[in-house]
């Protein structure tokens, strides 16, 4: 079935289109709110934001592979950002990934083995004076120790339900609802916290 | 040593409780000389009043921020021209931008208004990286905030110049802080700079006459107008960049954070606001002034200017870390101001690990448009790689400087040059452990944690 956003993000995607002169500057927000809804960007949400910016799908892909915020494959619904970039590296950010790598059982780049967490190595986040520090969804958590990390990673797990078989599709899995970043906190993207524009 | 001077401007709503909020800051003088000016001062006078000031773009390049305005076309009906707000903060060892659009966004969003009106511009667009939600969510609720009532509309202020902001988000691409780089991320392109000329004073966003200025210089605008060009300028301690600045502190000292302080501070005033070393039995071995791209500096190396017309000739016999973070002096110690964020290393690092960090980030982020920055970046963290695995040999130290200087001055925009200046430094003042590195067989025990890996492991335990 083709890619859709739900209603209310439809009626978001439309008052995007009026803050730029161009359709195509819509790009890169259109692409975040559907990857928002759908976890990762799919062949069908390539399709479906073509369609709606008037661009051909190449055109699409060239922006999605550019950035590295769009994932291209399906993520689990939690990811785990952790910034290695020399600031945090020499405060430790290597300790840290070290100790994610150990609990969730994965290495960066791959998925924990109860399929909760995507573990992802990002480039510096901007939280320097702060570190070490990871994005866990889309949360900064800085100055960690190991307990602290911990103490994040218990809570967030205990708030996504058990993954039925985590190894055949971490996408099947993934929908708003059971996104613990939807649940906690509506993202700074969504609907209800934009207003239409006079 | 002159004392700490506790002049805020920039930071002194950061500790009021809920600085954020529109209310809080509004009690707290926002938008009070936003209205002023909007009433009673014409959009020439804006200018040079902003020009009087003398700030120099605080985003890393220095540019003087008046002279920039002064750059566009003279008023034509068929033109419309926007502000860009370069948010997009991402050059490792900066994060002052992000304590602005967090604690006091509304401050950034009077710049805004006032800027708006001074350059002509109706829409706003603040490009901010996608990763900060709190910024993002912070602003789009001061934008809202200010729309309900009227301060951004049709008339703000009861003035015929209708104004409206945007919050755009990035999707993770350190090149989209590159000016020309952003405006296509706006218009939804992949991020790839644009050859300058066209500069986008002329040809910007969507093809319009368009400003693009850092978080903080903006957000120095309400300030500059509140208490005049002139006197803002003298508040620095420097002649040719005006006004009190963020100072940005990470690394090996005790305390890493944000702090106001009169353009002009040493790196050494810089690292005693953090508390000093974070261990005094290592002491500092290097210390990168302003962000990833400016060069390292060594504390032993000393000011070499003996002729009285030399620049830094005021300094001369005074360790580097001992003369005042300017653009031009910066530049005068063959670094750069950058974002005025320091990123502090003591002795526990080996700086062939810290070069292959960085390279690395470069290799990651390069945008693969020019073959020597695609190319260049990828050789030198591959190079770095051999150094520390052990594979390479003495030529291949010889071979970073070679790769370096074909990079440079060979690209589209400054990210060959900002990856190849800081390798050449690292390699030129710290060559002796590169060499050991191709002697020894490698680094044995390279990793760039060890002043703190056992701190956080045995706080866990």
């Amino acid at each position: 079935m083709p890619f859709q956003l739900t209603p209310e993000r439809e009626k978001y995607a439309d008052e995007l289109f009026t803050r730029y002169p161009t359709k195509r500057a819509a790009c890169l927000p259109l692409l975040h709110v559907c990857q928002e809804q759908n976890g990762w960007i799919s062949e069908d949400v390539i399709e479906f934001a073509a369609t709606r910016l008037g661009l051909s799908t190449a055109q699409v892909k060239g922006v999605v592979t550019f950035y590295t915020m769009f994932h291209q494959r399906p993520v689990a619904p939690n990811v785990v950002w952790v910034c290695r970039t020399l600031s945090c590296e020499i405060r430790g950010a290597k300790v840290i990934q070290e100790h994610l790598e150990k609990r969730l059982g994965c290495h960066v780049g791959g998925t924990s083995k109860d399929g909760k967490f995507s573990l992802l190595k990002a480039e510096c986040l901007a939280g320097c004076g702060q570190a070490p520090m990871i994005q866990l969804n889309d949360e900064l958590h800085e100055n960690l120790t190991l307990a602290e990390l911990d103490r994040i990673l218990d809570a967030v797990a205990a708030k996504t339900p058990a993954i039925a078989s985590p190894s055949s599709s971490v996408a099947a899995s993934h929908t708003p609802a059971t996104s613990v970043a939807a649940a906690q906190s509506a993202p700074s993207h969504a609907p209800e916290s934009t207003e239409a524009k006079e | 040593m002159p004392e700490i001077d506790t002049t805020r401007f920039l930071t002194d709503r950061y500790d009021l409780v809920d600085s954020h909020t529109y209310s809080v800051a509004e009690k707290a003088g926002a938008y009070t000389t936003a209205r002023k000016v909007l009433t009673t001062v014409q959009p020439d006078a804006i200018k040079a009043e902003v020009k009087a000031a003398n700030i120099r773009g605080r985003g890393g390049a220095g540019f003087p921020a008046g002279v920039k305005w002064g750059f566009l076309p003279p008023k034509d009906p068929n033109k419309v021209v926007y502000l860009v707000i370069n948010a997009d903060e991402g050059e490792p060892g900066t994060f002052k931008d992000r304590t602005i659009m967090e604690k006091d966004p509304h401050r950034l969003l009077e710049g805004c208004i006032i800027t708006m009106r001074a350059i002509g511009a109706h829409v706003t667009y603040i490009y901010v990286r996608c990763e900060l939600v709190t910024a993002i969510k912070r602003l789009e609720q001061g934008i809202k905030d200010l729309r309900a009532r009227g301060i951004l509309g049709k008339r703000p202020f009861g003035i015929d110049h209708a104004m409206d902001i945007h919050v755009h988000l990035g999707a993770g691409a350190y090149i989209c802080g590159e000016e020309t780089s952003l405006l296509n991320s706006l218009e939804g392109l992949r991020g790839e700079p644009r050859l300058k000329p066209p500069f986008p004073a002329v040809s910007g966003a969507f093809g319009m006459p368009t400003i693009v200025n850092n978080v903080e210089t903006i957000a120095a605008v309400p300030d500059i107008l509140k208490i005049g060009g002139a006197e803002w300028s003298a508040l620095s301690r420097l002649p040719n960049d005006g006004g009190t600045r963020l100072y940005g502190v990470s690394g090996h000292v005790k305390k890493p954070h944000v702090f106001e302080g009169p353009v002009g501070l040493t790196l050494r005033e810089m690292i005693d606001r953090c508390g000093g070393m974070l261990d005094e039995s290592r002491p500092l071995k290097g210390v990168i002034p302003g962000g990833s791209s400016t060069p390292v500096l060594r504390p032993e190396d000393l000011v070499n200017a003996p002729d009285a017309a030399h620049p830094l000739h005021a300094w001369h016999g005074k360790s580097h870390i001992d003369v005042p973070m300017g653009v031009d002096t910066m530049r005068g110690l063959g670094t750069m101001l950058g974002t005025c964020c320091a990123i502090v290393m003591d002795s526990s690092v080996n700086m062939v690990e810290a070069a292959r960090n960085l390279m690395r980030f470069y290799h990651h982020e390069s945008c693969g448009q020019c073959t020597p920055c695609r190319e260049g970046t990828g050789w030198l963290s591959e190079i770095c790689d051999r150094l520390i695995d052990g594979s390479a040999t003495e030529a291949d130290v010889d071979l970073l400087v070679e790769v370096s200087n074909n990079m440079m001055g060979n690209t589209i925009c400054a990210l060959a040059d900002g990856t190849a200046m800081p390798m050449l430094a690292f390699v030129r003042k710290f060559r002796g452990e590169f060499l050991e590195a191709a002697r020894n067989g490698g680094v044995k025990d390279g990793r760039l944690d060890l002043a703190v890996a056992p701190l956080l492991k045995g706080r866990a335990a």
